[in-house]
């Protein structure tokens, strides 16, 4: 299995089949997504356009809409603060809107960490890292409640001052570069010590965005699951690995929607599959796709030769 | 430094690390060996900036000036400076000093619409003589004229006054002194018959009150302020009165602080003198010996253009004298006391409290004060006493109070008229500098006046005009008339600090009927709006002499070089003098009377006269330069200033001779038998006063002061409906006038970097203004924008605004409105109508 | 001995199931302690640092401000910054140094308005009875009015001027003929909005605003100040003392 992983690149099937934007489209739109949303920020210190101020701790738009980091609430709280009316509104808002739009959707289209272990995700690949430390599912957990313990005990908002989400934010908007550095560390931990580490592992941020995901309503199903041909270039792209199986194999009765609160919808997943299995919907959706031959690719493109099933 | 000295230096160096290693204090006299050490020059010299005149010495290494320090022997400052005298050793070394002469080209040849080209001296000189020809063939002298300074050492005035007065034949010369001392000046004329005060600093340390009448000391003349407020401190009974249009930083020692409408200041000096009649406080023994009484000529006008709806409305206004029954503004008539107490009691407590708005109860106070026999009373102005459409008025006024209860011309008591620049006094006022003066007192409309100074400067009877020249505010009128073509302003800032600039400077500078020609250490407002830009040294880079209030002359020798190619406006003066021959500006009965100038040039005439360049270089000090005696091979300062002492010598305005100046920490003038005078008028004091007189004001061929009485007249401009509020100009103490020099502090800057416009809180709410918020100031003049400062050191009534000079930012002087005192003609800059909008 | 016979009897999934966790465990404790001692190093604001206005007392603030930047971004003069992971405030905490710029206490305080959580007080209304820190004279042998010259820039620039900083007059006993102007700072007045510190020519300020934890001292409870506490009550504490007349020589006629 390993090996196959190894000899194929993840999506280059898929592009073939299916066409260059097919096989990117939803990595292109989250690009954009999270350019998009620091460029809300960004227009007001570069172009005098203030639509967005703040960062992604607690932001206000267009001097009406407050948002709020929960986490960061969070940790206030267990400083012994209790944060005035608008930052409550803005936590209502944030959750009220991962609820609906998949949790750690924020961790795939929003948070500016993303493209850097995306990035050293990607040279990992590319440089055959062998998967080294292994991390385990609970060790988020414990980060998270540790973090918190630290700032109950020392009376501080603690983890802003080297999470890294708000310190790439800090740094483009307020100049601050020197918080780089932890971003810096993050990349060389998900590229030396462990795959996916920071995200997956680590990070208290997505972990509290987990924990919305757990019941938020956009999903994402292998509803073409009988077409898998077991390529596993799915896995190979998933910063999550272990949320496909369940939903993509349908052991134990399991349904075709990936249930896990870890999955941060970044239909990287749907995009590489050569065979179509994946596509967004929301958790009820339970249908499955009968088992039928995968579509043909699109019309007036003809596959290269040297990728055709053997 | 011989092997011995070096060693020793080294020896003392070394026990003087010992000792400080161990906790010693060595002998004085090692100590002073070891600062010698470091290597510093250092000598006397006087402050580059206000009236106060502090000593100080200034430290040179490696031909710059590294370090001053109040010299702490000074009579008047002992050691302390204020913090614009403490950055003294910065304000050469401005980054954008000018070293080259600029003129406006094109294709390489002068062209009013060009860019600023570096030319030579002689290129610079050549334009300008060649200007100053085609103006003089065209119009004659009144088509050229030059901008002097209070800031020009006594012989670069006095030079400037040879060279115009004189050469030219012009009396087109005014310096910037007109804006800020004319009133005084012709307040004393009119009251004694001779300028300047009768009194001293010293008056400081004797006086049980104080007066301050339109001026904020504490800001403005810091050094004095903190000896009165020594004197407050340490006298029992000494009482501060301060009165003003609003409240400033004097405020905060006064007894007595008195916030009145602008104008009314009139209405209360005359309601003093009536509280002195009624309440039988004259001294009347003083009055009956030493003073007449006079009425002045009333409804004068505004000295606005004589087509403004005031000036036709005016009875009396300058431009109508002589035509239907209108007399001279500045003239009176005789009255008797009677008569003048009658004119007085119109201005009741009731009447005087209602028109100025301060409380009766402090109107009384201060009544009180000058009648009180037993109080000695000292009276301080500046300008809001001199920068009044009265000025003259008002300075008669106070001097009024002071001749009915003989408080006058005696330690601790008399009327004191501060001054802003440094030799306001020394050049400005007694070198004869003025449109309408001469030397010593004198003015060009007496023709035995004239006869004195042609004799003394060896000119043919008639050389010079007869007729007042142009001044300031009538030179930018004249600018912009086309009818002044060829103009030099020299040391002085103008465009930024004459009124009116949208509607008479700039539009003059930039007529292009004229050549003009401005000299400045620094691209200044005024030097950008020229055709050309002349390089100047300035302050420590030229030998100089400056007059501070209190009759003092200070010298200084000449400590660095100038950077580049600039030079004294001494050395610029008599330089320019050499591109005219005789035959080009005089005509040929005036040269027919005196055939031996023909051929000559007007430097001949003038400065290579015998006497001026009598004194060899020999004279010079060793180890100085003096660049300016250098270029002309005679000891240039020396000989212009015992020509110059020749007209006071004698006439009670005696200077001490030249050399005497470089050895003492400046003399105060009348210097007689190697006295200074301290108080004029006197018996005792001055050695004009003989024996048995006890006080006599010589001035007056009676000997008698004059007690003028003056009535209430409104401002030029008051708010209305549309323009609601009163807008004063003026200072504050971090930065001096203009700013050319204390913004280049970088200190200074930053500790007050940008004008603000100081406001009540009650009408920036009104108007819907916060603290801070951009705003325009609008008169009907122009517009300047700036910040609303609520909070602060300036506390406003309502209804006022006040906004300072310095910032070229914030061109102030395009709000101001040109209305002067028609006898002194100097500006009112305290009082214009404006509105405060939010931008 | 008795542990290792117990964990023998362990079957080796579950022994490596509880080594992994306790490494997880002690793993994301150690990062919990680091975070923490982190944040507790961190915990002291540099003594030229100053909190924007209505900041809640130095430990409150830490904890409620969730280092967003939007006061940063409401500050007209950019005198607010946020702090950098290097050494100095907090990380990503907003402050202002007031030799660089000083705060120019805006009268509608637009960056305690827009706190989301509440670290900057919104009870703030009056920008006069802000406490961003007090000014101190530091260097009273530098301060060029108690050398009697006549600077005042600090006392002149004070947008509380003669309450926050009045001018002491004394007499120079030096020159013997000048007063000297004292600047003295009282806190109970003081902003601490910098503008003196900013403005002060000299090239180290002589005076500076200090953190009030760091600058202000307290007066203890067990001992008043009895003419305050008279003029506090409008009267004598103790009313209905009285003062016998003293014995004098009769004045002769």
């Amino acid at each position: 299995m390993t090996a196959r992983i190894q000899a194929r690149i993840a999506g280059r099937e898929a592009w073939a089949l299916h066409g260059w934007w097919t096989a990117h489209k939803y990595l292109i739109l989250r690009r954009l997504t999270q350019l998009g949303v620091l460029a809300l920020f960004l227009s007001g210190p570069l172009a005098g356009v203030w639509i967005a101020k703040g960062t992604l701790a607690a932001s206000l738009t267009f001097d009406a809409l407050p948002l709020t980091d929960p986490f960061v609430v969070l940790q206030s709280l267990a400083a012994r603060h209790w944060p005035e009316t608008t930052a409550l509104t803005g936590v209502a808002i944030v959750a009220g809107f991962y609820l609906v739009f998949g949790g750690r959707t924020f961790c795939a289209w929003v948070c500016p960490v993303n493209p850097v272990t995306d990035l050293a995700a990607w040279m990992r690949r590319r440089l055959g890292v062998e998967k080294g430390f292994s991390m385990r599912r609970e060790t988020r957990w414990l980060v998270a409640l540790a973090v918190l313990a630290a700032a109950a005990a020392t009376g501080t908002v603690a983890w802003e001052m080297i999470n890294p989400v708000t310190l790439i934010y800090r740094a483009a908007l307020f100049g601050t570069l020197a918080g780089l550095a932890v971003v810096v560390a993050v990349f060389v931990f998900d590229l030396v010590v462990a795959r996916d580490g920071w995200c997956g592992h680590v990070c208290p941020i997505g972990t509290a965005y987990a924990l919305i995901g757990k019941a938020t309503l956009l999903r994402v199903s292998a509803r073409g699951r009988a077409r898998c041909d077991d390529c596993l270039d799915c896995f190979a792209v998933c910063p999550e690995s272990h949320v496909i199986a369940p939903a993509l194999r349908g052991r134990d009765g399991a349904g075709p929607v990936i249930a896990s609160g870890d999955c941060t919808a970044c239909g990287r997943c749907v995009d590489v599959c050569p065979e179509r299995v994946f596509a967004f919907t929301h958790r009820f959706d339970t249908r499955v796709d009968a088992a039928v031959p995968p579509p043909p690719p699109a019309a007036g493109r003809s596959a290269p030769a040297a990728l055709e099933k053997a | 430094m011989s092997e011995q000295t070096r060693r020793d230096t080294m020896k003392l160096a070394a026990v003087a690390a010992a000792a400080a290693a161990a906790g010693v204090t060595l002998p004085e006299a090692a100590e002073a060996q070891v600062a010698r050490g470091d290597g510093i020059r250092w000598d006397k010299g006087v402050c580059r900036f206000c009236g106060t005149g502090c000593g100080v010495l200034v430290g040179v290494k490696g031909g710059r000036v590294v370090a001053t320090q109040g010299d702490p022997d000074a009579p008047v400052n002992r050691g302390l400076n204020c913090i614009k005298g403490y950055f003294l050793s910065k304000i050469m070394y401005g980054e954008d000093r000018l070293t080259r002469p600029l003129l406006r080209m094109k294709n390489g040849r002068y062209d009013k619409a060009g860019e600023f080209t570096p030319i030579s001296w002689d290129q610079a000189f050549s334009i300008m003589a060649e200007k100053w020809k085609a103006a003089l063939k065209k119009s004659g002298p009144s088509a050229v004229g030059m901008f002097g300074s209070g800031q020009w050492t006594v012989w670069e005035g006095y030079a400037a006054a040879k060279l115009y007065k004189a050469g030219f034949r012009s009396n087109n010369l005014d310096p910037n002194a007109r804006h800020c001392m004319a009133s005084a000046v012709a307040g004393f004329m009119r009251t004694f018959g001779i300028d300047e005060p009768m009194g001293c600093y010293d008056d400081l340390e004797h006086a049980d009150g104080f007066v301050l009448w339109g001026a904020n000391m504490a800001e403005m003349h810091p050094i004095l302020w903190s000896r009165l407020t020594d004197r407050r401190l340490t006298h029992d009974g000494c009482e501060v009165h301060v009165l003003s249009t609003f409240e400033h930083r004097s405020f905060e020692l006064a007894d007595n602080g008195m916030i009145f409408v602008p104008q009314t200041d009139l209405a209360i000096l005359n309601y003093i003198a009536n509280y002195i009649i009624q309440n039988g406080a004259v001294n009347r023994d003083f009055v009956s010996k030493h003073v007449a009484f006079a009425h002045t000529v009333e409804d004068i006008g505004y000295g606005l253009r004589p087509g403004h709806p005031l000036e036709v409305a005016a009875k009396n206004a300058s431009h109508k004298a002589g035509k239907d029954g209108a007399v001279d503004p500045a003239g009176m008539r005789d009255i008797t006391f009677e008569q003048y107490k009658e004119q007085v009691a119109k201005y009741t407590l009731d009447y005087t409290a209602k028109l100025s708005g301060v409380e009766p109860d402090k109107l009384l106070k201060l009544a009180k004060l000058y009648a009180d026999p037993r109080k000695k009373v000292v009276s301080y102005w500046t300008m809001g006493f001199n920068q009044h459409a009265r000025g003259t008025w008002v300075n008669n006024l106070v001097y009024n109070i002071h001749l009915l209860t003989g408080k006058i011309s005696e330690p601790g008591n008399g009327p004191f008229s501060l001054t802003g620049q440094p030799s306001a006094c020394g050049t400005a006022r007694e070198v004869g500098t003025f449109s309408h003066r001469l030397p010593a007192d004198m003015v060009v409309t007496s023709p035995a006046h004239r006869a004195v100074a042609e004799k003394i400067w060896q000119l043919p009877e008639g050389t010079i005009p007869g007729t007042i020249g142009y001044h300031a505010v009538l030179q930018n009128r004249m600018l912009k008339d086309g009818k002044l073509n060829a103009y030099w302003v020299q040391c002085t800032n103008n465009m930024q600090t004459a009124p009116n600039m949208n509607g008479e400077g700039f539009p003059g500078y930039r007529n292009p009927d004229n050549f003009i020609v401005v000299s400045d250490p620094y691209p200044t407002v005024t030097a950008l709006s020229a055709d050309l830009i002349l390089p100047t040294a300035m302050w420590m880079e030229k030998e100089g002499a400056y007059g501070n209030a209190e009759r003092r002359g200070q010298f200084w020798r000449q400590q660095v070089k100038a950077p580049g190619e600039a030079r004294s406006d001494l050395w610029q003066t008599i330089e320019f003098s050499k591109y005219f021959k005789v035959e080009e500006v005089w005509p040929e009965e005036l040269i027919a009377k005196k055939p031996e100038v023909r051929g000559k040039t007007l430097y001949d005439v003038l400065y290579a006269n015998g006497t001026v360049n009598r004194f060899p270089l020999d004279d010079l000090q060793q180890g100085f330069d003096n660049d300016e005696s250098r270029a002309f091979g005679f000891y240039v300062q020396k000989g212009l200033f015992e020509e110059y002492a020749a007209f006071g010598r004698g006439k009670a305005h005696d200077l001490a001779p030249f050399d005497l100046y470089h050895k003492a920490r400046g003399l105060r003038w009348p210097v007689v038998d190697g006295k200074e005078t301290l108080w004029r008028f006197r018996e005792g004091y001055d050695p004009y006063v003989k024996a048995g007189e006890g006080v006599k004001f010589y001035g007056k061929p009676d000997g008698r002061a004059r007690v003028i009485f003056c009535p209430y007249e409104p401002a030029a401009e008051s708010p209305d409906k549309e323009y609601d509020m009163w807008l004063c100009t003026g200072r504050v103490l971090e930065h001096w006038h203009s700013g050319s020099m204390t913004r280049r502090v970088p200190e200074l800057h930053r500790s007050y970097p940008t004008a603000q416009l100081f406001m009540h809180p009650d009408d920036a709410m009104q108007r819907g203004l916060r603290r801070g918020q951009s705003v325009k100031v609008i008169t009907r003049r122009g517009e300047v924008i700036t910040r609303v400062e609520t909070r602060g050191r300036n506390k406003m009534p309502p209804g006022l605004v006040f906004i300072p000079f310095f910032d070229e930012g914030q061109l102030v002087n395009k709000l101001t409105l040109d209305a002067t005192c028609p006898i002194s003609k100097e500006t009112d800059f305290k009082k214009a109508a404006c509105k405060v909008v939010p931008i | 001995m008795v542990m290792s016979t117990e964990t023998d009897r362990k079957t080796p999934t579950r022994r490596r199931f509880v080594q992994a966790t306790l490494r997880t465990a002690a793993g994301a404790g150690a990062c919990g302690l680091g975070l923490a001692l982190f944040a507790a190093q961190s915990r002291s604001l540099p003594a030229d640092a100053l909190r924007p206005p209505g900041a809640l007392p130095e430990p409150q603030f830490l904890s409620a401000c969730v280092r967003c930047g939007l006061c940063v971004r409401a500050c007209p003069y950019d005198t607010l910054t946020l702090a950098d992971l290097a050494a100095g405030p907090a990380a990503g905490t907003p402050f202002f140094r007031a030799r660089q710029i000083p705060c120019e206490m805006c009268e509608d305080i637009p960056c305690v308005k827009t706190c989301p959580t509440g670290a900057l007080d919104k009870s703030l209304t009056d920008i006069g009875a802000a406490r961003m820190g007090v000014a101190v004279i530091v260097s009273r042998d530098t301060c060029l009015n108690l050398q009697g010259l006549r600077c005042d820039v600090c006392y002149r620039v004070c947008p509380v001027i003669d309450q926050a900083i009045t001018l002491e007059q004394t007499h120079n006993r030096r020159t013997g003929k000048h007063a000297v102007f004292e600047p003295v700072v009282h806190p109970d007045a003081c902003t601490g909005c910098g503008k003196c510190e900013k403005s002060c020519v000299l090239t180290d300020a002589a005076i500076k605003v200090l953190p009030l934890g760091l600058a202000a001292g307290r007066q203890d409870e067990h001992y008043r100040r009895g003419w305050e506490e008279k003029r506090k009550a409008g009267r004598e504490l103790v009313p209905g003392l009285i003062d016998l007349p003293d014995r004098l020589p009769e004045a002769k006629p």
